[in-house]
């Protein structure tokens, strides 16, 4: 069962490891009031009602997660439980100034896994792009590969047995304001300017650590 | 499931026609296949402020709606290359495609048509038969609207909300479909009279989050007549209470 130490929120509303206003001009002030302040918060508080009084209170985000998810005979807790640990995901994938190519290890293995980094990002893109509806793209981990992931509403790499290592938020509330219809220049404005590396390399790390530990 | 089995049923009946009719006859068929194109708005862009926005309504049809008639078209293209190459595998993989535009331009052209401007009877309550086969079934016209907007609310990512006839159960239903899923999806014996767009896009510029205000909102621009002229011209041989 694959877990990701990096995010255990238990149900609290983490503010974005950035001011709200830091991502400008990429991603607005307005987007992350409405997307952090407003989406994010619901899914957290609306989680914290739907759980109480249940055998599912107090249990850390990540096992309401895989139990909710029942696979894939969704119980009704599982859309708030996964986009609360989504959206914190997805906050710290990104950074001021973050975008444009990783380096060291992570290029490498996306060079090894892809061919290429422009291979990876095409099919990163194409997922993100092409995800009907409410979604979301990822960069993920098993079995010691690389896989870029595309998945619906509220579903995250965790239940399909994979280390989250990078996502976008493909919902339309998360590019409307900025974007509106406009996904393709979201992706990129969000590959170009926002991804942190950083993040990712740390996850990457956490994931080799967690397999090895496991197998 | 229904739409799939409509589709596979489409292309044999084509697929039959091309073996039959090498040669002359049978290109004809297939380039008189109709592609889509975008209905225009029966109503002004800013026609049905306040309760939807000018802004939304430009981006809505000329942006969202038009792009599902593009790609529809681009995939009916490229079905008809794999149905005269034979390509069957190819056939199958375009259906996603074909399902998610094609609805999408499918449930646009009725959503339009379910909305009207105030001063054209937008929100005015609908006339008989309908009328009371709403109170026979809803209890009132505001249960239903109650129904339709609990359920609405509800969907989870991406949807409709519909209000539809049932033809063969003969009743009202409120049903809701995912993506662009029509509601034919989810039975062949449903007909949409009004359906409620739930993307984010129909309602994020003006409302944000705030789903359920749009929700309330838009019942003061929905064109019951076209939904009672509908239910009535089906309904006149079906004998429903």
């Amino acid at each position: 069962m694959a877990t990701s130490s990096a995010v255990t929120a238990n149900y609290v509303l983490k503010p974005p490891p950035f001011a709200l206003d830091a991502l400008e001009p990429h991603m607005s002030k307005q987007t992350l009031e409405f997307h952090w302040g407003k989406h994010h918060r619901a899914y957290v508080d609306n989680l914290k009602k739907q759980v109480l009084g249940t055998e599912l209170e107090g249990k850390p985000l990540e096992h309401i997660i895989h139990s909710t998810y029942n696979n894939g005979e969704l119980l009704p807790a599982f859309n708030n439980a996964a986009q609360a640990w989504n959206h914190e995901f997805f906050w710290e994938s990104m950074k001021p100034g973050g975008g444009g190519k990783p380096t060291g290890e992570l290029l490498a293995l996306l060079e090894r896994d892809f061919t290429s980094y422009e291979k990876f990002y095409e099919e990163f893109n194409a997922a993100a792009a092409t995800q009907f509806g409410a979604g979301w793209a990822w960069l993920a981990y098993a079995n010691d590969k690389l896989k870029v992931v595309k998945t619906p509403n509220a579903v995250n790499p965790l239940v399909l047995g994979s280390f989250p290592l990078l996502t976008i938020d493909v919902w339309e509330h998360a590019y409307y304001l900025d974007f509106q219809n406009r996904r393709p220049d979201y992706i990129k404005t969000f590959m170009t300017n926002l991804v942190s590396w950083e993040a990712v390399s740390a996850r990457l790390e956490a994931a080799k650590a967690a397999s090895s530990s496991s197998s | 499931m229904t739409t799939t089995v409509i589709i596979i049923i489409f292309v044999a009946i084509f697929a039959t026609t091309l073996h039959d009719a090498r040669g002359a006859t049978m290109e004809p068929c297939l380039e008189s296949m109709k592609t889509a194109s975008l209905p225009d708005l029966p109503y002004a862009y800013d026609a049905l402020e306040p309760a939807i926005s000018e802004e939304i309504m430009r981006l809505h049809h000329q942006k969202h709606h038009q792009t599902y008639v593009t790609q529809y078209n681009k995939a009916l293209n490229s079905l008809r290359s794999a149905m005269a190459d034979g390509d069957h595998s190819s056939v199958v993989k375009l259906q996603s495609l074909i399902k998610f535009n094609g609805g999408g331009h499918v449930n646009h052209a009725i959503f339009w048509k379910n909305l009207a401007p105030v001063h054209e009877g937008g929100g005015k309550p609908p006339h008989d038969p309908l009328a009371s086969a709403i109170d026979a079934h809803f209890g009132s016209l505001e249960g239903l609207i109650q129904k339709m907007n609990a359920e609405g609310a509800a969907v989870q990512g991406s949807g409709w909300v519909w209000f539809g006839l049932d033809r063969e159960l003969k009743r009202l239903v409120v049903e809701t479909t995912a993506n662009q899923d029509p509601l034919v999806t989810k039975g062949s014996h449903l007909l949409p009279l009004i359906g409620i767009d739930v993307w984010e896009h129909a309602y994020y510029p003006q409302y944000k989050n705030a789903r359920a205000e749009y929700l309330k909102n838009i019942w003061t621009v929905i064109n019951w007549k076209y939904a009672a002229d509908v239910f009535e011209k089906h309904t006149r041989d079906l004998d429903i209470n």
